[in-house]
């Protein structure tokens, strides 16, 4: 592990979202509270909600996990990363990439972005079966 | 159907928006009233991320709007109004320009000496006064955040 500062991880969602996120991603890696938060925008107004997640995001580098682009969560995201140094913005947020990230955020945060693309994208995907797998079960005699 | 919804909303235009009314109303345009965010080109883009393909934004001062009001109004095309705080709506709507039409407020939230009033509106004296303004001057207010949810009327807004 490197001595560079370890990225914070803040997931920002409308309702439960957030909340329910982290709270498997603690209960799966028994990371703790400093790793990654979660903020939900329930009866928050735009200032509010940018106040929240200012004072989640700490000093450090940061990754905001959002789950939508559109939407007061991503906005007041955006509008912290334009002015925020090391701060980087995601959105689509998924419980995969969330377990990757906190297994390497002692990462570069330009490395663990990518990483969070290609692990989130990833793993969304269908239950492909082997070729003819249905056709054997469905064969006459079973 | 020129300005389908008219509608107070602190985040403008956001998800409850564009997905929950947008779905319902289908509209073809979004018209931001705003002074701030219509002098803010990166603001703009923004709100314009993720809207559907078909749909546009449009931001304007409120003397801009004013001045496009009727226009808006008898276009063709389907809008949906959004205003930041009831006090910009209550000047877009003096002089009786919004006498009759129906005005949702969508989302105030608590700030200064606002109390909550319903899980998505917090009043303060300025906000009731130019709800009961705007009301006076003829629009009919009522409180409701996504369109299955049942209509506030004003009157237990300010008694609340």
């Amino acid at each position: 592990m490197s001595d560079a500062p370890l990225v914070r991880g803040v997931v920002v969602g409308h309702g439960g979202l957030a909340e329910g996120l982290v709270d498997a991603a603690r209960q799966i890696t028994g990371v703790d509270g400093e790793a990654i938060s979660a903020l939900s925008n329930r009866g928050l107004g735009p200032e509010d909600l940018r106040r929240r997640i200012e004072d989640a995001l700490g000093s450090g580098p940061a990754l905001v996990f959002c789950d939508l682009r559109m939407g007061s969560c991503g906005m007041a995201a955006r509008r912290i990363a334009r002015e925020r140094p090391d701060t980087a913005v995601l959105f689509g947020v998924n419980l995969p990439q969330l377990l990757d990230f906190v297994t390497h955020r002692d990462l570069p945060l330009g490395e663990i972005v990518e990483r969070a693309l290609e692990r989130g994208r990833s793993a969304i995907c269908r239950d492909e079966e082997p070729d003819g797998a249905h056709a054997d079960r469905s064969a006459p005699g079973r | 159907m020129p300005i389908v919804l008219h509608r107070v909303d602190e985040r403008l235009l956001h998800g409850q928006v564009v997905l929950g009314w947008g779905a319902e109303l289908e509209p073809d345009r979004y018209l931001i009233v705003d002074d701030a965010v219509a002098d803010a080109p990166w603001e703009q883009e923004l709100y314009e991320v993720g809207l559907p393909d078909r749909v546009s934004a449009e931001f304007h001062s409120l003397d801009a709007a004013r001045a496009l009001y009727t226009e808006w109004s008898r276009a063709p095309s389907r809008a949906v109004l959004l205003t930041r705080l009831p006090s910009t709506m209550r000047a877009l709507g003096a002089g009786g320009l919004l006498r009759g039409v129906p005005v949702n407020v969508g989302g105030i939230h608590h700030a200064g000496a606002r109390e909550m009033v319903l899980p998505y509106v917090f009043l303060g004296p300025r906000e009731r006064e130019d709800l009961r303004a705007l009301a006076e001057g003829g629009a009919v207010v009522t409180a409701r955040d996504v369109p299955s949810a049942r209509a506030i009327s004003l009157e237990r807004l300010l008694d609340g």
